[in-house]
């Protein structure tokens, strides 16, 4: 079977605009979460979120640009311009035919949605700017991805709520084992938070006031974060015989579906996605050394996610370090699998397990170790993400060091 | 309709029984209505009576607002519309 591997990334998250700067906040337990600074915040309930600071869109893209680039997909276009960068592939000409993009989203271009629904209906306005449907179409990052590098052959865009980056780029892995492609850019973005994004997640009554503790008895909830990140998966042989620099393998991946609960979790579904990414792989239990949780910080996801662990693992759950970074970035929803991803890869790679930080006391139901508030110095072998998404969707992947 | 009524009214449209089947003792377990029916009638209360119900799934015990019983989740109704006055 064709292997694959990673061989570039590149994000822009709340913890930082490169994947140095966000390694290195991971690493020093930093928490993006803060005040909201955004439009009508006065008439929300919950007022805080990890947004990504000391970005000027201006200082990025054209004014002509700005009008077809929502957020979301400005992210994912730096995220992918760091990404190429690293790899340091020429994809021009016949090549990129090779090439494709596997996005995962959930809320698409939200910004330009709330904006222009604003517009219309409370402004009363009856003209829109003529580019709102390819500025705010879920794609628009994918394609805009395809159009900057050349990439010309499978180039679709996933939404499975906070499961989409991970299904995303598991279909990046699937297509080139499959032979429809030799380089995948893949990952996710996420911009939702504005206005309406965060109004209609508070009809839940699932979010925090206060800060994202996952796994702690205190956790009272998510918080909502934004940013993106993407990876360039290329198959193996083709990355050794261009000398690439290999940051991991991307052994793994499996999906299953809950078929249950629109909503609520189930420990059976989380643990057959796992199972599932281990076999796929021809991992051993005992090889995996990180899991990045899906931990949302919800006490209805860290307790069913801390079970099907253990119910995967057995006795080997105990030796597991296991941390979710939700806690610093906040929850990307529809991005937040592809810079948790980094997280794997910092495992792998230098040997650094991220924490979770604001973990006061852990929950009795939470018994794992949860790598609480300090980095950790630990040699790894696999790392896994999990991500379980609303609909009963779970989509986990295991990387292995190169 | 008084808040007592207004809210049994609720609850039972919530469990799809009518509203004679519905005692002040009754708890959501009884009723029948699980967490995402509680964040619904929650929902349905604020809209009924224009107020804001501090509810957290997560740490439903810490929100302040009782939901134990029928009859406690009536008393936090009554405070909170008499606050809104």
């Amino acid at each position: 079977m064709r292997r694959v591997v990673i061989t570039g990334a590149g994000t822009i998250n709340p913890l930082g605009h490169d994947v140095p700067a966000t390694l290195a906040a991971m690493q020093a337990g930093t928490c993006a979460i803060g005040p909201l600074d955004i439009r009508d915040v006065d008439r929300l309930q919950i007022q805080i979120g990890a947004q990504v600071r000391g970005y000027d869109e201006a200082d990025h893209f054209s004014r002509q640009d700005l009008t077809l680039y929502d957020r979301f997909t400005q992210f994912a276009l730096l995220s992918a311009a760091q990404a190429m960068g690293q790899a340091g592939l020429d994809l021009s000409g016949d090549a990129g035919e090779r090439a494709g993009v596997i996005l995962g989203t959930s809320g698409g271009g939200l910004n330009t949605q709330d904006d222009n629904y604003r517009a219309v209906y409370a402004e009363g306005k009856n003209r829109v700017h003529p580019f709102i449907v390819p500025r705010l179409m879920a794609n628009a990052a994918a394609s805009h991805v395809s159009i900057r590098h050349n990439l010309r052959g499978p180039v679709l865009t996933i939404s499975t709520a906070c499961a989409s980056s991970n299904h995303a780029m598991g279909q990046a892995l699937g297509m080139i084992r499959g032979g429809m492609a030799d380089v995948m850019l893949t990952g996710g973005t996420e911009a939702m938070l504005c206005f309406g994004g965060i109004k209609a997640w508070e009809g839940l009554r699932v979010m925090s006031r206060d800060g994202c503790r996952p796994f702690s008895a205190d956790r009272n909830g998510m918080v909502q974060g934004e940013g993106g990140a993407v990876f360039v998966f290329e198959e193996r042989e083709h990355a050794l015989a261009r000398g690439a620099n290999i940051l991991c393998e991307v052994a793994g991946f499996a999906m299953s579906s809950d078929a249950a609960d629109i909503v609520t979790p189930s420990a059976e579904g989380a643990a057959r996605a796992m199972r599932g990414a281990l076999a796929d792989g021809g991992i051993a239990l005992s090889d995996v050394g990180y899991i990045n949780a899906h931990g949302t910080g919800t006490a209805v996801n860290d307790r069913t996610e801390t079970q099907a662990i253990h119910d995967v693992f057995g006795a080997h759950a105990d030796a597991l370090q296991v941390s979710s970074t939700k806690a610093m970035h906040g929850h990307l929803i529809g991005g937040t699998g592809a810079v948790e991803l980094l997280s794997c890869i910092m495992a792998l790679r230098d040997g650094v397990i991220a924490p979770t930080i604001g973990l006061s006391a852990p929950d009795p139901a939470c018994d794992l170790d949860y790598v609480a508030n300090t980095a950790r110095q630990a040699r790894v072998d696999v790392a896994m993400s999990n991500a379980f998404a609303f609909g009963g969707l779970n989509a986990v992947l295991a990387l292995r060091r190169a | 309709m008084n808040v007592q009524d207004k809210v049994i009214a609720i609850l039972a449209d919530q469990a799809l029984l009518d509203v004679s089947d519905v005692t002040l003792d009754d708890t959501l377990d009884s009723l029948g209505i699980d967490s995402m029916g509680l964040v619904e009638t929650i929902f349905a209360i604020e809209e009924a009576f224009d107020i804001t119900v501090p509810f957290n799934a997560n740490a439903p015990a810490e929100s302040g607002f009782d939901v134990t019983s029928v009859r406690a989740i009536i008393a936090a109704v009554q405070d909170l519309v008499k606050e809104k006055v």
